[in-house]
């Protein structure tokens, strides 16, 4: 069956390099065909939308140069105000309450409990589950006429009012509860893994030292778990800086517009309004916020392994 | 006063015996080394004993005090983990007072604690500073340093040796001998070195396949092994073991290693009882019981007994050469004077210090005389 038996002996000598070469191409197709494709079409678009943010274009692309016209007029709408106030609070909130959630949950399900692996696939399946479903469910959920605050009303406890949905002040936050919901089981595999990890020896060292729970985990165990804290906070965070299927579903954006998040914006410039120059700028503008917080935390994570590497 | 009793011992993982019913009496200052292979269950009784694992059966007592069901922190020990396991995030001051901390000790008696021992062990100028800015010989330190200021019943200790270079090693093994001798604490120690055993113990436990094999000073260990295992274990290059059998020549028994041309014949010890004639043993004998001829053994003026045999193989070592030879036809290893120089392949004599032999059953294994 051997290839090399039949082959003259320059072909013999040939065909072991190439066999492996006919082997290994499978991998190759597998890995290298997709990887150019979305790293064309990620640099493709991401600059082509960079050219378009300075053109005239509206509904359809169009050539021509206006500097920074599209940039100020987005920045001057009250649309782009409210979404980016919305993202400080939304960011804010969701990322820091997400990491607790994450953090606590990954602290239960470390005391070895009965029943581990169920709760800790139960934590995480709302990852699987898309933005879209969790904010049509939530919306139901949290819906005054429908969710929760019927069930509680029902049940007799009718002054009980959850109407955060509809409210203007508060309906940002029914976002970061929703928010909290699908990702905190993410934070929380993380840290499982983190608090799975610390030396078991260390943990040993502190029992002999008398630490009790408390101190074990905020003096011993937590403080050689803030790379993956951080590194969980700039992943949240740009989940935070993109959201947009989450809000489309839960809130639309409304009460009015109390819930405009950046992405919806540029949504609504371009395909609501019909302005491609205006919403191509406010894209760039969300990428430069993403870039504000990878580039930090690249740079970041470059400096602790040259450390590491020089210690 | 015993430091440390442990009574039948036993600790199962699932289906696996780890320790299989461990009796040990530590008498207070004791310097008692557990010793054994890899995998023989040291590292699980050290921690049994700590109370960071539970025994399936048996009692522990520390200073009198029966401690099966008190959790690690009253059990007052203090203990040196291979690994260190410094707190990373803590300064060695605070690696140090943590435990001080935890038991709410007064501030000012932990600075005076943290001084005492900073000076002991000399980490005064380290005391600022993160574990990750240490040296390895400097993080044992601190880490002793974190068992030392607790001024314990018993000191555990699990390879504490195990991670650092050779010569530091060798230092580090003198002081922690100078300190015990210093502070007279009780100590458990645990190792798979047998040279450390030797040189820092008072007692050692050999263990193998959890079972304590020999629980005795480091002399009777080395000169009268409990069985082959021991015999075997101890010493580097460990001690020779070879079929031989014993005939009696008039009244003293003597012990026929081989047979035909390559008989060697070596007096038995006196002690060895007289069942045993004409049965097959077991002979033990140390490399450095086999010696140039010049050789005087123990304080005897008079040359002794020597014997003929062909030189298999020599590795100098520089302070000794050790030879491979055959006695009787079986492989030996002997340890001759570092000047010498003997050719492969050819006859050599030698000086056999018979005074040593241990007798061993080849059916149980356990040394018979
Ligand atoms: N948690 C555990 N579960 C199952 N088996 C274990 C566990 N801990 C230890 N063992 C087994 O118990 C045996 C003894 O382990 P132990 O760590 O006490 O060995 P040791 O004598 O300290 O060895 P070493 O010199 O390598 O440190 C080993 O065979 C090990 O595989
Ligand atoms: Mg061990």
């Amino acid at each position: 069956m051997s290839v090399s038996t039949l082959g003259t002996p320059s072909a013999t000598r040939l065909s072991p390099a190439i066999l492996a070469g006919l082997k290994r191409l499978p991998e190759w197709l597998v890995i290298w065909v997709p990887l150019l494709l979305s790293a064309g079409h990620v640099v493709v678009f991401t600059a082509w939308t960079t050219w378009i943010s300075f053109t005239p274009s509206t509904l359809v692309p169009v050539d021509g140069w206006v500097g920074l016209r599209n940039y100020t007029s987005v920045l001057g709408t009250r649309n782009w105000k409210i979404a980016f106030d919305n993202l400080l609070l939304f960011g804010f909130g969701f990322v820091v309450l997400t990491a607790l959630v994450g953090l606590l949950l990954a602290i239960l399900i470390d005391q070895r409990i009965r029943g581990e692996n169920v709760l800790r696939s139960i934590f995480l399946y709302p990852m699987a589950v898309s933005f879209v479903v969790t904010g049509t469910v939530w919306s139901w959920l949290l819906n005054p006429g429908m969710g929760v605050q019927k069930l509680v009303n029902d049940m007799g406890w009718t002054s009980f009012r959850f109407d955060w949905l509809v409210d203007r002040d508060m309906a940002i936050w029914t976002i970061v509860i929703a928010g909290i919901w699908q990702s905190s089981g993410f934070a929380m595999a993380l840290f499982l893994a983190g608090l799975r990890s610390v030396e078991a020896d260390l943990i040993k060292a502190a029992q002999i030292d008398g630490a009790g729970p408390f101190r074990m985990y905020t003096r011993v165990i937590l403080p050689t778990l803030w790379p993956i804290v951080v590194a969980v906070m700039v992943i949240l965070l740009q989940f935070a800086i993109r959201t947009f299927d989450l809000v489309r579903a839960l809130t639309g954006g409304g009460p009015g517009i109390a819930t405009q998040l950046p992405a919806l914006v540029i949504y609504d410039f371009m395909f609501q309004r019909g302005h491609l120059g205006r919403g191509s700028a406010a894209a760039v503008m969300m990428l430069l916020t993403l870039l504000g917080v990878l580039l930090p935390y690249g740079a970041w994570k470059y400096y602790m392994r040259r450390r590491a590497a020089n210690a | 006063m015993s430091a440390l009793v442990i009574r039948d011992l036993r600790k199962r993982f699932g289906t696996t015996d780890v320790l299989k019913g461990i009796d040990l009496d530590i008498d207070s200052g004791d310097f008692t080394v557990l010793v054994g292979p890899s995998g023989c269950g040291k590292s699980t009784l050290l921690n049994i004993i700590a109370g960071l694992e539970t025994a399936t059966s048996g009692e522990i007592e520390i200073g009198g005090r029966v401690v099966t069901a008190v959790p690690p922190k009253d059990r007052d020990i203090a203990m040196v983990f291979q690994t260190y396991a410094l707190y990373p995030s803590m300064t060695v001051r605070q690696n140090i007072t943590f435990g001080m901390e935890c038991r709410n000790v007064p501030k000012a008696q932990q600075a005076e604690a943290l001084e005492r021992v900073a000076k002991l062990l000399q980490i005064e100028p380290l005391l600022a500073r993160k574990p990750a800015q240490l040296s390895g010989g400097q993080r044992q330190r601190v880490a002793m340093g974190r068992a030392l200021v607790r001024d314990p019943k018993l000191f555990l200790f699990d390879e504490p040796l195990s991670n650092l270079d050779a010569k530091l090693r060798v230092e580090m093994r003198m002081e922690i001998k100078q300190l015990h001798a210093r502070i007279g604490a009780s100590i458990v120690y645990v190792t798979h070195d047998q040279i450390e055993a030797m040189t820092m113990a008072t007692r050692i436990a050999v263990m193998n396949q959890g079972e304590v094999q020999q629980f005795a000073d480091p002399d009777t260990v080395y000169n009268r092994p409990a069985n082959l295992f021991v015999a075997r274990f101890m010493g580097a290059p460990p001690m020779n073991t070879i079929p031989a059998t014993l005939e009696g020549e008039g009244d003293r028994p003597v012990v026929v290693i081989g047979a035909g041309e390559h008989v060697v014949r070596l007096p038995a010890p006196p002690s060895i009882g007289r069942e045993w004639l004409g049965k097959s043993v077991i002979v033990g004998i140390r490399p450095e019981c086999i010696a140039e001829p010049t050789r005087l053994f123990g304080s005897s003026t008079a040359a002794g007994l020597t014997i003929t045999a062909p030189v298999e193989m020599t590795e100098p070592t520089g302070a000794e050469t050790i030879v491979v030879l055959r006695l009787g036809g079986q492989k030996v290893l002997g340890r001759v004077a570092p000047d010498i120089r003997l050719a492969n392949g050819a006859l050599a004599t030698f000086a056999v210090d018979t005074r040593k032999l241990c007798l061993f059953d080849p059916q149980t294994e356990r040394l018979i005389a």
